[in-house]
């Protein structure tokens, strides 16, 4: 294969990983487990913002989608979470 | 309204959306086809008018400027407005009892940090802070910039926080010094852009000397400062928000309390 279809590959794969993460985003309930899997999707994301060639937008959406959004979310869950 | 008659609503709603929509793509240019004239003189011009490697940067912080200057202070009005919030409501609390923060932080009954848990935490704040600080210094060679090198300074805080050590974090991280920092920052920025005012050159103009050669940590005049202050911006935007939210987490007897059971939903 040439290195063009590798990228090709490669990025067809990162859309539909991408796509899968997002069901599964949007299909989970319970709320830990969603931060969890928003993480994982952020991560996705930014796999596939560097197979489309954009390595700054990658760190950005590492840092703020697989770290920083998911902590805060955590840290707002674990706050309003009522004691049983 | 029926039910039916809002699905007949909806199907006409979806069925116009799907039409605008497949129409609008067969107006798309084909993948990776870019036609517009911006990005090719940009990669040609970029790198004599700037000195730097890094183009993303040099458009970032040099030829849209005035649009990152905006973006900086969304995060600032954003940090600053929680902060004021949040702070407020801690305020009420201390009247109402006699507790500091610290000592609730002592006292609050968890579950201890596991050792591995503490370790790695600790293992990793050295070079993640390493990496952030290095990301946000060197914009002109690298593809990043202050941005995600702040953020990333800030999670190695958030490390020594996870490696249960609370009191560490609060101590790192004064939140005077950090109002101040993040001040400094934003408004750091704003003055490179105005110092090129007070010159005569247009907002946010690169008037440094533009340093050796293309590639030289030294090259690129005010997009090295510029990213710089962003990344000192960022760093305690970020920490003040989750310190801020932390504190409230500790304080307000929310969730870990008691040592409770993850409910569902």
């Amino acid at each position: 294969m040439t290195p063009h279809a590798v990228m090709q590959v490669l990025q067809v794969v990162a859309l539909v990983l991408v796509a899968a993460g997002a069901t599964v985003v949007v299909r989970t309930r319970q709320r830990v487990r969603l931060v969890i899997a928003l993480s994982a999707y952020g991560m996705l994301l930014a796999i596939l913002f560097f197979v489309f060639q954009a390595p700054d937008v990658t760190l950005s959406e590492l840092t703020v989608g697989a770290i920083a959004l998911p902590l805060i979310l955590l840290l707002a869950i674990s706050k309003v979470r009522k004691p049983e | 309204m029926t039910p039916k008659l809002r699905l007949w609503l909806f199907a006409i709603g979806a069925a116009g959306l799907v039409a605008c929509y497949l129409w609008a793509f067969g107006g798309l240019p084909g993948f990776g086809n870019y036609p517009g004239p911006y990005g090719p003189e940009i990669l040609k011009d970029a790198i004599p008018q700037t000195n730097a490697t890094g183009i993303v940067s040099a458009v970032n912080f040099d030829y849209r400027g005035f649009d990152t200057v905006g973006e900086e202070f969304i995060l600032f009005t954003a940090a600053a407005g929680m902060s004021v919030v949040l702070r407020r409501l801690r305020g009420e609390r201390q009247q109402e009892q006699d507790h500091s923060p610290a000592d609730e932080v002592m006292h609050r009954n968890v579950a201890p940090t596991s050792s591995a848990l503490r370790v790695a935490a600790l293992v990793l704040v050295g070079p993640t802070a390493l990496i952030g600080w290095w990301l946000a210094t060197h914009a002109q060679t690298n593809p990043s910039g202050g941005f995600q090198g702040g953020v990333i300074l800030a999670s190695a805080f958030m490390l020594v926080y996870l490696s249960g050590e609370s009191i560490a974090f609060r101590r790192l991280s004064p939140v005077d010094l950090l109002d101040v920092a993040e001040a400094m920052g934003a408004g750091g920025f704003a003055a490179v852009g105005l110092a090129a005012v007070a010159q005569g050159l247009p907002f946010l103009y690169n008037y440094l000397p533009l340093g050796g050669s293309p590639g030289a940590v030294s090259s690129s005049g005010t997009i090295a400062l510029i990213s710089f202050l962003v990344g000192i911006e960022v760093a305690a935007a970020f920490i003040l928000i989750t310190g801020e939210l932390l504190e409230q987490t500790l304080l307000r007897g929310g969730g870990r309390g008691g040592r409770q059971k993850e409910g569902s939903g």
